[in-house]
């Protein structure tokens, strides 16, 4: 059942689309493909973008929290875009701060502020 | 005749199954998007305390009526450690996973009704109902 989310390569960004409801090992395994091929193509940058998803719990979230925070170790740069309003609305109300991550509305605008960040 | 749907937690794969019923069963009550996340989301956190605290458990997601309200009960039953200090758990950023799972706190602010019943050595219920508005 386990399912690898694909993680697209476009200059030196990583993009990523999570299209599918990410379960426990499917976010844990995109965790550690996504610092793989960070070190294997030096990407500068990565934009993920969650306009599919609907939900977020407090594990997705964490998992989210971690990726961001693992991906500044090696020194790249994360922006999350499409948070959909009944996300940012769970998420507040669950009582999840996500700190210090740079977000966009969508993947357009955060490929431009991720261009403006790493240049 | 009652509708019921419930699903034993054993496993993750479980925690998956009972948020994905538990959306389904959102959906079709008429509650709108948010509400179907805000009632995915505590379904998902209830699941993994279940998973993560005693083992093994039981989500129960019913469709009600009281009068004129429809709303969504969802009860989480297992026969765990229970709860010692209730107070200390219903407190915002009170912790024994390491943050694995937002807390109670965040289920209760989620969810319109919410009550839990717990015994030390045998178990815990809780309760929660979102209502349609």
């Amino acid at each position: 059942m386990k399912m690898r989310i694909p993680i697209l390569k476009l200059k030196d960004t990583l993009i990523v689309s999570i299209q599918v409801e990410l379960d426990d090992q499917t976010a844990l395994q995109f965790q550690e493909d996504l610092l793989n091929q960070l070190h294997k193509t030096s990407a500068r940058g990565v934009v993920i973008d969650l306009t599919p998803i609907d939900f977020i719990d407090s594990f997705i979230a964490k998992v989210l929290g971690d990726v961001i925070h693992m991906t500044s170790l090696m020194g790249a740069k994360v922006v999350i875009t499409g948070i959909q309003p009944s996300v940012a609305i769970t998420l507040i109300e669950l009582g999840i701060r996500l700190e210090n991550v740079t977000t966009a509305l969508d993947l357009e605008n955060g490929l431009e502020k991720l261009t403006r960040e790493i240049d | 005749m009652e509708h019921r749907s419930s699903i034993e937690i054993k496993t993750e794969w479980d925690i998956v199954a009972a948020r994905q019923l538990g959306r389904n069963e959102a959906k079709s009550t008429g509650f709108g998007t948010v509400d179907q996340a805000r009632i995915t989301t505590a379904i998902s956190e209830l699941a993994r305390n279940i998973y993560l605290y005693a083992g093994k458990g039981r989500i129960e997601i019913v469709p009600i009526t009281v009068g004129v309200r429809v709303g969504l009960l969802i009860t989480a039953t297992d026969e765990g450690p229970g709860i010692s200090d209730l107070q200390k758990v219903m407190t915002d950023g009170y912790t024994t996973s390491g943050g694995l799972g937002a807390g109670m706190p965040g289920v209760k602010r989620l969810m319109d009704d919410f009550r839990v019943e717990t015994e030390v050595g045998v178990g815990t219920t809780i309760t929660a109902t979102k209502w349609l508005h």
